[in-house]
Order: C-alpha cells, then sequence, then structure tokens
C-alpha cells in the first residue's frame, strides 16, 4: 500500500508524494543546531539553568507520549503517571537490590514499564472513551498502593538511593572529571544530558512514527475508525501498540527523573498533578495532535511555573482556568491556531501529492493533466 | 461465621454511599454521554457548603442540607449552560479536559477557602447509634439511613425517567439527540437540568460522605473513582445496577479492610479489576456503549 492516490501518475516521475518541505528542510537544521547548542549547554552555565532544562526536557518527553496517544490514537488516558512511577520504582529497585549500574537501570526500567503495560493494557481497553481515561487513572492508583505496600522500597513513606547509585556512580565520577565539577552538580550534568538524548530521541520517534504507514493508519482510525478498518487498518492493534510504546517511553523518563531526584515515594512518583494534569496542560496550550504543540506549551509551562508556582494554589487555579478557556476560546492550542493561521508547519506528517517542474522546456509547455495541484518550486 | 455475615452487612450498607456517589455519573453519562472528572470534587464541595452553613452561619445540619440541594442544582445547571454545553460534541476530549481542569480549580479554591484540614458534619447523637440485627452483629443507624437514602435517590430517579415528560425527553435524547431535536426538545435546557439533578443527588451523597467519616479538599477523585468502578461493577445505564455495584465495591472493601486495614481501597480496585476482566459489560448491563 503506497500513500498514493495515483501510483499511475507517480510512476511517470513528475509526480511524487511528499510530506517535506523546503520550511521542513530549514526546521531540521535548525533544530539540529538547538540541539548542539543545548547539549553544550552544561560547559558555561550554572547548575540552575541545567536543573530547569532538564525539568523542561523531560516534561517535553512525557508529553510527547501522551500527545501520541491522546492527539493521534485517541486514547485520552489521565493515568499515565503509573508508568512514571513504574519506571521510577523499579529503577530504585534495580539499583538498590539488583545492584545495576544506574544508567542500564534507566533503560532496563523502561523494558519493565513495556513488560506491566501488557497486561494492562488488556485491563483497560476493555473500555471505550472516557471510560478508558477513569479506567487508567485506577489502574495508576492500583500501582500506587502496591507500591506503598513494597517495604524493601519504603513503603508509604518512600526511600532515597544510596550514594553509590548517585554521586558515586560511574557516569557521574566521568562527568565530573570532564567538566571539572562537583559530584552534586556532575549528576545533574549527566542527567540532564541523559534527558536531552531521551527527548530528541523522543522527538524523532515520534515524528517518523507519524510519517509512516502506521501513522497513515493512526491519522485514518482518528479521522473515522470504520473507514479505517475498511482498508485493512487494525484499529486494535494500532492503538495497543501505541498505548505500549507510549508506556515504554513514559517509564523511560519517570526512571530518568527519579533518578535525578534521588528521592521517591508512592505519592510523589504516581502523582496525578505532576505526571497527568501538567502534562495534558502542556499538549492542550500548545496545540494537540501537533508536534511543535508540546514544545511550545513544555516552555509556556515552564515560564507559568517559573514565575507563579510560589503562588501555590492560586497558580493551580490559574492552570485549571487557561486549560478551559483554552478549551472554549482556541481548542487548537497556540502552535496549532498559529500554524492554521499561517499555514506553517515545521515537522509536517501531511502527506501532499506534488507535480515537480519539467526537465526540458517542451514538457514543460505540455498542460497539466491534473488541475488544482500545487507546482513545486525547485 | 459472624464475621462473614458482619463483613457482608456493612460492606453493602457502605455500598449504599458509593450508589449515592455514583448516582449522579451515571445520570449524566447516560443522558449526554459526559464522564464529569469533577464530580468528586463537587461532592467534596457540597459538603463544605454543608459544612459552612452549619458552623459559619450556624444552621441545623438537616436543614443546611436542604438548602445546599437546590444551590448544588443551580451550579449543575450554570456549569452546564456556561461552559460544558460549549464544548460538548463528538469528540471526548474537551469536556473530558474541561471537568479535568474544574477538578484542579475546585480542589484549589476549597483549599484556599477551608485549608487543608479534615473536617467532618456533626449530626449529633444519631452518629453512634446502633440497631442489633443478629448476636454479635449491630448495624449503625446512620449507615442504614445512608442505604435507605441511596434506595429512595434511586426509585426516585427511575420515577421521574419513566413516568414524567421530563424523563421521556432525558430517553429520548439520550438515545438520538438529533431525531430528539426534530421533535422540539432543546437538548440544552435538557443537558442542564440532567447536570443541576446530578449534582442535587451529590449534594445528599456530600450530606452522608460528610457525617460519615472525614473530608477535606483534596478527597474528590478518590470519591469519583469510587463512583465510576460502582458504575462499572454494576454495568451502564441501569441504576439499580449501580446500587449492585456500589455494593459489591462496599463489600470488597470492607472485605480488604478486614484483612489489613492498608487493602480496603487496593480491594475494591481489584474487585473492579476482577469485574471488567470477567465481565467487561458489568453484573447488569443495560445502555449499548
Amino acid at each position: 500500500m503506497t500513500a498514493s492516490p495515483a501510483p499511475a501518475l507517480v510512476a511517470t516521475g513528475r509526480y511524487a508524494v511528499r510530506t517535506r518541505t523546503r520550511l521542513s528542510t530549514v526546521a531540521a537544521v535548525v533544530a539540529a543546531l538547538l540541539v548542539g547548542v543545548l547539549a553544550a549547554v552544561p560547559l558555561f552555565a550554572g547548575r540552575g539553568l541545567v536543573q530547569d532544562l532538564f525539568f523542561v526536557l523531560t516534561m517535553l518527553a512525557l508529553a510527547q507520549y501522551w500527545n501520541l496517544l491522546a492527539g493521534f490514537a485517541g486514547l485520552v488516558s489521565v493515568g499515565q503517571q503509573a508508568f512514571v512511577g513504574l519506571g521510577a520504582y523499579v529503577l530504585f529497585w534495580l539499583t538498590i537490590s539488583v545492584g545495576l549500574d544506574p544508567v542500564s537501570a534507566v533503560v532496563v526500567s523502561a523494558v519493565v514499564t513495556f513488560v506491566i503495560a501488557v497486561p494492562t493494557a488488556f485491563v483497560v481497553f476493555r473500555l471505550r472513551g472516557a471510560y478508558f481515561a477513569i479506567g487508567t487513572w485506577v489502574v495508576a492508583e492500583v500501582f500506587r498502593l502496591v507500591m506503598a505496600q513494597v517495604k524493601t522500597l519504603g513503603g508509604g513513606t518512600g526511600t532515597s538511593l544510596p550514594r553509590e547509585v548517585t554521586n558515586e556512580a560511574a557516569v557521574v565520577t566521568f562527568v565530573a572529571d570532564l567538566l571539572d565539577l562537583r559530584a552534586a552538580a556532575a549528576r545533574d550534568v549527566a542527567a540532564y544530558w541523559m534527558a536531552l538524548v531521551v527527548t530528541v530521541a523522543t522527538v524523532v520517534l515520534v515524528y517518523l512514527l507519524l510519517r509512516s504507514r502506521q501513522g497513515l493508519a493512526l491519522s485514518a482510525i482518528r479521522d473515522s475508525e470504520t473507514a479505517a478498518g475498511s482498508v485493512g487498518v487494525d484499529a486494535f492493534r494500532t492503538k495497543l501498540a501505541v498505548y505500549l510504546l507510549a508506556a515504554f517511553g513514559t517509564g523511560l523518563v519517570g526512571a530518568l527523573v527519579y533518578l535525578q531526584k534521588a528521592r521517591i515515594s508512592p505519592d510523589a512518583a504516581f502523582a496525578v498533578l505532576d505526571w497527568t494534569a501538567y502534562v495534558i496542560f502542556i499538549v492542550v496550550i500548545g496545540g494537540i495532535g501537533t508536534i511543535e504543540g508540546p514544545i511550545v506549551g513544555a516552555i509556556v509551562f515552564f515560564v507559568l511555573q517559573d514565575q507563579l508556582s510560589q503562588f501555590g494554589s492560586w497558580y493551580l487555579m490559574l492552570l485549571g482556568a487557561i486549560a478551559i478557556a483554552a478549551m472554549l476560546f482556541f481548542p487548537r492550542g497556540l502552535w496549532g491556531t498559529f500554524a492554521e493561521r499561517f499555514d506553517i508547519h515545521l515537522f509536517p506528517i501531511r502527506r501532499r501529492f506534488v507535480v515537480r517542474p519539467a526537465a526540458r522546456p517542451e514538457e514543460a509547455s505540455r498542460p497539466v493533466p491534473l488541475t488544482g495541484l500545487k507546482e513545486e518550486t525547485p | 461465621m459472624t464475621l462473614v455475615f458482619d463483613i457482608l452487612v456493612q460492606g453493602a450498607l457502605l455500598g449504599g454511599l458509593y450508589a449515592l456517589f455514583a448516582a449522579g455519573l451515571s445520570l449524566i453519562f447516560g443522558v449526554m454521554r459526559l464522564v464529569n472528572l469533577a464530580h468528586g470534587d463537587l461532592i467534596v464541595l457540597a459538603a463544605f457548603l454543608i459544612l459552612a452553613l452549619t458552623d459559619l452561619a450556624g444552621f441545623d445540619l438537616w436543614f443546611a442540607a436542604l438548602l445546599v440541594l437546590p444551590a448544588m442544582f443551580a451550579i449543575g445547571y450554570l456549569l452546564q449552560i456556561g461552559l460544558l454545553d460549549r464544548v460538548l460534541g463528538k469528540d471526548i476530549l474537551p469536556p473530558l479536559l474541561m471537568t479535568f481542569g474544574l477538578s484542579i480549580i475546585i480542589q484549589n479554591a476549597l483549599l484556599e477557602g477551608f485549608s487543608a484540614d479534615s473536617r467532618r458534619l456533626s449530626a449529633g447523637a444519631i452518629e453512634t447509634a446502633s440497631i442489633p440485627i443478629a448476636p454479635g452483629i449491630a448495624v449503625g443507624v446512620m449507615p442504614l439511613v445512608t442505604f435507605l437514602a441511596a434506595v429512595l435517590v434511586i426509585v426516585a430517579l427511575n420515577q421521574v425517567f419513566y413516568r414524567t415528560a421530563v424523563g421521556r425527553a432525558f430517553r429520548a435524547v439520550s438515545d438520538d439527540p438529533t431525531t430528539a431535536q426534530l421533535m422540539g426538545i432543546d437538548n440544552r435546557k435538557l443537558f442542564a437540568l440532567a447536570m443541576g439533578l446530578a449534582l442535587a443527588v451529590s449534594a445528599i451523597a456530600a450530606l452522608f460522605l460528610g457525617i460519615r467519616a472525614n473530608f477535606d479538599p483534596t478527597i474528590g477523585p478518590a470519591r469519583l473513582i469510587f463512583a465510576f468502578e460502582a458504575v462499572i461493577i454494576g454495568g451502564l445505564g441501569s441504576l439499580w445496577g449501580t446500587l449492585a455495584g456500589g455494593v459489591v465495591l462496599g463489600v470488597a472493601q470492607t472485605l480488604g479492610a478486614a484483612i489489613n486495614p492498608e487493602w480496603q481501597i487496593l480491594a475494591g480496585h481489584v474487585a473492579f479489576l476482577v469485574v471488567l476482566v470477567v465481565r467487561p459489560r458489568g453484573l447488569f448491563p443495560r445502555a449499548v456503549d
């Protein structure tokens, strides 16, 4: 199956199905440069900025996974804290009880979270639509209550990572030697670099996924599940795959976040506010169903948090009010509204049918057999 | 044996409270396919309104509850007309997220207004009164009254649904909103009425919640989850099923608590998950969705 509406025309070579635009190429180059700059930040910036950026990056990665679920697969979950908490708890167990080094433990934690998500999916997929949302929340509560019973990991009060896993870990001493930092600061830098890798990989992965056949299947399901089924898209399997991928990624980020925090408790690791409400806010404000949206949203959220979180419950009321206002007045979010108004897509996923310009003049004078197509300039 | 019987009786009575939580949720979903994530927080809001009327204004508890009932109806009506109606549609995401935002706003407004302290509604001597029903088993008067209130609410709602013109309109809109509109039914008004009714029921739930246990501004989401579990266990679309679901949940929680007090909530969740796996459409399903 190709994405082309007219394979015969594509075969002549004059027509093609494209997702890339000139703007997207520029955006990719700028994004790559930006990642380079971000990687270099610890070389010249202080610890505060590194911690702030760690926060933004991890929230962005969580937002990308939630956006993939809700914005593309139509699976509205309010229980993603289940996977943040699981990833984090498995990390603590692997490092404290099994003695794994923290970097490989982060990866293994994500794998374990993925494995636990399989039976979880079996249960929550029995609920549809809005009930699916609360079902995921119940599951998160179950994991929270179960973890509170695990006495070796501190039960209800939680526990901390020992020094061998934090300040004395191989990766931390390596960074400390490299940048000539004290262990505490080197720990933040190590976590930050890992977060940068994870977040960039997440954005690239989500983008490639949406441009792939599976991404096309997802859009088809979102637009009409019945129609998608009629052309051979298996909606259940596609949604299941997205759910499991999101569980893996969310578990990975959860492990990373709690490696940096070095202290865990069930109430914090499975907090619906921190790991789902904020994440939803980021996606909704930025623009659901776009890749750029969560990026914009994460930045907006960080600025609000940085400036206003001192106001406590008033701040949270404001976030709630902004989210409601967004639903009423700009449901496509900041980026979505902007992109629609100016037709700007930095990470385009829409497939366009383009007519190539003719190589020779006599071909150019030949009439184009289809009307309404955009001529692509070289 | 006495212990088992005791657990069953106490659990079933606790289920009455959960059915009261769930009735409003079930009603709204039945009429407009909306899941209100702020449902638990609205119950807690009603409890605080009753508390404010008794503690600050010095009203009698039952009179205060009687005042809060129409107040919650009005809040529901306005909430639906002013906010929820604008985002209700084919896409489930906007109303879901809007109620999620409301949940956070209500919780934090209550925190700001009443602090994080645990509060309680005091009903006087009736709180501790009990009736012996068998050797070694006594049922509290309040849990019994709560259960009877749940039964009464369900009877009343069923009467409204199946015996009145408004109820017929509710059922028509639930079955097919477009055709109902063609028949001259004003969906917006009807939805607002349903939301008002659901929150009036929540006010009753709030009264019994506040007498039975301590409450604070953060307990709303847990009440939402209990309500949701009762609805799903019972099966969508049937109010008696919701009562049965509440009873199953109540018995499971009481059983869990009898084994280990830390397992009370977990046991309820596990019962819910087992029902979901074994009978995904609940024990007494009616609606298709």
